[in-house]
């Protein structure tokens, strides 16, 4: 683990080479995007297969969701970890090694991730779905189900769904007879490979003219199709292929940017801003040449680009309602609209880090059926559903498996390469145990830094306007219901706050 | 005879008709067809039905047999599928 602390007086990166790790000038690469950084970073170190983590523009110039770039496009997208990085002024770190690592069994652990492996090639979600279709399967799923945050969640479902769906990736296009999709990847060591790679139509207006984005490159994951897509109304598949990209290339997060400008277009149809405020352009909702000039504006920090990279809360609050930003915690919720999938409601409200989906995937079981299917429309049942999830997840993420393994695996499948790899005794229950440990010790932090229940809660539109199609029709979350539950199944107080006796039992 | 609107998804979209569009078609089907008759009628395996919808709500596979459609309804069909 290597922890930065403090900040550099000038940009640096850091250069890891087995052992051996030194903070280096990165002169050469402030300014430049994470794209150019990495080729730069392999030129340097004369090794094509060093693995880099980067920021972009974005992280240097403070737009607050700047993301941690991995091998150009994969992303450590949320919460802002890229402006906290790119404020240290480190640039990049860039790692190879080659002597490998000592297990505390090697024997035992290679069995384990034998044993693993077989099961995600087995699954029909991980050995066939996602490696085929990708996360982008579900933008259908998502809009039949009533649960699609559409143009900033006025809507729960939106018309232009297929056209920016994994299945629209793979349909060949008349106009070059190329489909968007042109594989599918992996990120370093995964066998799921469920990453996509794309091309965009070199006639298409964002790219005609720009050889540097007529490449193949990452290609569009279901949370950021819908951000760029549905909640800005916009449903040009090849226009949000780019601005992908740009978000890649920049170094932001594609969820927070979509949801902000998609509050900003909520704006600019109130009149709350206008084109004096745009620059002349149009923020209007489906507007795909809008999407494309604010992404890139942002990224680069210029004319109302500055607004946006605010991200949604600062930017409604200054224009005056403050009740259009679909944040919680002051991050952007995700692709899911939790008046059709209640569970997402009480995982957004308690999320450590703000709205997010990853720490307690309830789709999973609401809408997917996995482990079990329960019914996406009621809160009954959802406190201990998200609990569960929370817990479980924890112990995930702190193993370092992909939270995407859980589709087909669960603890008793992680819990034999964790003993076998680490030190001491790990089971299922010691990493369930360490799961919600570590759920606690967030809160405790969150609870010192000031945050209280009040801060557990959600956008007004999703507790006051009801759903207006789709299965969720009329239905608004029930908050009021699940958290208290929540917060008595977790051995909290009635304000949110994790009593004695919690924190003894965890040995917080 | 009633129509529905038939949505098959990811690789169940071989299963379709030819002419449909974005992975759906309006399609015939006999008054009190029930979900599992018009899945047979377009051979759709049933180990690969999923996740089925009606009108965006969940039915079960114990329910699929029983379930009577009726006219203009939707009926969408997945594989095993998730993502995030």
């Amino acid at each position: 683990m290597i922890i930065f602390q403090g900040k550099s007086s000038g940009p640096v990166y850091l250069d890891i080479k087995n052992e051996e790790a030194e903070l280096k000038d990165a002169s050469a690469m402030w300014g430049k995007s994470v794209w150019e950084t990495e080729d730069i970073l392999r030129e340097i170190r004369g090794d094509k297969f060093i693995r880099c983590a980067s920021v972009g523009q974005a992280g240097e110039n403070g737009v607050l969701f700047a993301g941690i770039i991995n091998d150009k496009d994969r992303a450590a997208g949320r919460s802002g970890v890229g402006t906290v990085m790119g404020s240290k002024n480190l640039k990049a770190i860039a790692v190879r090694g080659t002597v490998g690592v000592k297990p505390e069994d090697p024997e035992g652990l290679s069995k384990a991730a034998n044993a693993a492996k077989k099961i995600l090639a087995e699954n029909a979600v991980t050995g066939e779905g996602l490696p085929t279709f990708g996360t982008q399967v579900l933008m259908n799923v998502i809009n039949e189900t009533g649960a699609l945050p559409t143009r900033n969640s006025t809507d729960v479902q939106f018309e232009g769904a297929s056209n920016i769906s994994a299945e629209a990736m793979a349909e060949v296009r008349e106009s070059d007879g190329r489909a968007n999709l042109v594989s599918n990847a992996a990120c370093f060591g995964c066998p799921i490979e469920c990453q996509r790679v794309s091309v965009i139509d070199p006639e298409h207006f964002s790219v005609k003219g720009r050889p540097q984005y007529q490449i193949e490159s990452g290609g569009l994951e279901y949370e950021a199709a819908w951000a760029l897509g549905a909640a800005t109304g916009v449903d040009d598949l090849d226009a949000l292929t780019f601005r992908n990209f740009a978000c890649n290339e920049y170094g932001m997060d594609p969820i927070s940017l979509g949801a902000t400008i998609g509050a900003a277009m909520e704006l600019y149809k109130d009149g709350v801003i206008t084109d004096a405020d745009t620059g002349g352009i149009k923020l209007e909702w489906g507007n795909a040449k809008a999407l494309v000039a604010m992404v890139e504006a942002t990224g680069k920090g210029e004319g109302f680009g500055v607004e946006l990279g605010q991200g949604s809360r600062r930017m409604c609050e200054k224009y005056g309602r403050p009740e259009l930003s679909m944040t919680v915690k002051g991050q952007e919720f995700p692709a899911y609209d939790p008046r059709g999938i209640q569970g997402m409601g009480l995982t957004y409200a308690t999320s450590n880090r703000g709205a997010c989906h990853l720490r307690s995937y309830t789709v999973a079981s609401e809408v997917l059926g996995i482990p079990e299917k329960t019914d996406p429309l009621t809160s009954d049942g959802k406190a201990g559903l998200v609990k569960a999830f929370q817990d479980a997840t924890a112990a995930f993420d702190s193993s370092g498996t992909c939270i995407f393994t859980s589709f087909a695996m669960n603890l008793d499948d992680v819990s034999p390469m964790i003993d076998a790899a680490c030190e001491g005794t790990w089971t299922t229950q010691t990493l369930l145990e360490s799961g919600e440990r570590t759920w606690n010790l967030e809160r405790k932090f969150n609870c010192e830094a000031g945050f209280t229940a009040a801060d557990d809660n959600l956008p007004e539109r999703l507790l006051k306007d009801a759903a207006k199609t789709g299965p969720a029709e009329g239905k608004v979350v029930e908050l009021d219901k699940m958290l208290p539950e929540y917060y008595e199944l977790r051995g909290w107080t009635s304000d949110g706050v994790p009593t004695n006796e919690t924190l003894s039992r965890l040995a917080l | 005879m009633m129509k529905i609107q038939l949505k098959l998804y990811a690789s169940l979209g071989r299963y379709l008709p030819p002419e449909a569009k974005k992975n759906e078609i309006e399609v015939d089907v006999h008054d009190s067809a029930t979900v599992g008759e018009v899945l047979r009628q377009y051979t759709v395996p049933n180990e690969m039905c999923h996740l089925v919808l009606v009108n965006g709500k969940f039915a079960a596979p114990g329910e699929r047999e029983a379930l009577i459609l009726k006219n203009g309804d939707s009926l969408a069909v997945w594989p095993p599928v998730a993502g995030g």
